[in-house]
């Protein structure tokens, strides 16, 4: 990653352009060219310095609803239970973290009511309790984090 | 509300949009839909909040945040729509969510996440947000992660 490449990153965070040639005014913006905007862009994506580059969609807006869900497994389990939780579609994100709730998962579904469903299911297949942990406000989320 | 149409379009862009010279013509070509319709929907989107921005997608790790920690507060409930907002606003704070406390295991009712470059960076920022909670904050703990299990975006639509 060049100086004009973390440039090109930040300026890119939000607010890329709605309209015919979204890239020509970025390039402008950077002195770069449309043609060399797009060819970085792709290297980036390519090598994973970004995972997506496109619209970020609100899943409760569209209708879905995702919570953090945590469990305590025991140590000797705790392979197995991932493989278990892991193997359930709507987990989306699994974390093994420090703590005596030590599995933190998310789960997204397409109707809030499936929610409660879900956390059943993986509580059945797990044999384990799951603490669904559903945003009840949400003070901020936003990509703060530059190149 | 979104309908059909745009349920398609969500689907189509999830994973990104084309790198080509003129994306949502592309996006027009592959859906049957005129380019004017998907800038229209998309704008639309974008004003509604279905789409909370259009833009990059990067990973932490690769533009060097590496240290993260989930920071969670004990805080008084009557202050945190003071207080929340405050710690959403630091800099380094990348989300943060008021949560159901689940007593005895889960006192913790404010979520903040916490990144740095380094995990001295981290500590001293947790510290930070201690001070700004001040007395309204009864306890605290960073969950740090070990291991990623499973990291597959959200899959939303199609």
């Amino acid at each position: 990653m060049d100086d004009t490449d973390r440039r090109l990153v930040n300026t890119l965070l939000g607010g890329f352009p709605v309209e015919e040639r979204p890239f020509a005014p970025i390039a402008r913006q950077l002195g770069l060219e449309e043609p060399e905007v797009i060819r970085r862009l792709s290297r980036l994506r390519a090598e994973g310095v970004l995972t997506r580059f496109g619209p970020l969609y609100d899943a409760e807006r569209l209708g879905g609803a995702v919570t953090l869900c945590a469990m305590q497994v025991p140590a000797e389990r705790f392979e197995e239970v991932a493989a278990i939780v892991n193997s359930f579609p709507e987990v989306a994100h699994n974390y093994e973290r420090r703590h005596a709730l030590n599995m933190w998962f998310v789960l997204a579904v397409e109707r809030p009511e499936q929610i409660e469903a879900a956390v059943a299911r993986i509580e059945a297949a797990a044999g384990l309790e799951v603490l669904s942990l559903p945003k009840l406000d949400e003070y901020f989320l936003e990509l703060k984090l530059t190149a | 509300m979104i309908d059909a149409t745009d349920r398609r379009l969500v689907a189509a862009t999830q994973a990104g949009l084309p790198l080509v010279e003129r994306p949502y013509h592309a996006l027009a070509d592959e859906l049957g839909l005129s380019p004017e319709e998907v800038m229209r929907r998309l704008r639309r989107m974008l004003a509604s909040g279905v789409i909370r921005r259009i833009g990059a997608v990067p990973n932490h790790y690769r533009l060097g945040w590496t240290e993260n920690g989930m920071s969670v507060w004990d805080v008084e409930e009557a202050r945190l729509p003071e207080l929340g907002p405050k710690v959403g606003g630091l800099p380094f704070v990348t989300h943060c969510y008021r949560r159901p406390r689940r007593p005895p295991l889960w006192p913790y009712n404010l979520f903040a996440m916490v990144h740095g470059r380094a995990p001295a960076e981290v500590a001293a920022k947790v510290e930070e947000i201690r001070d700004l909670l001040g007395g309204a904050c009864r306890g605290h703990t960073v969950l740090t992660s070990t291991r990623i299990l499973k990291k597959t975006g959200l899959r939303l639509a199609g």
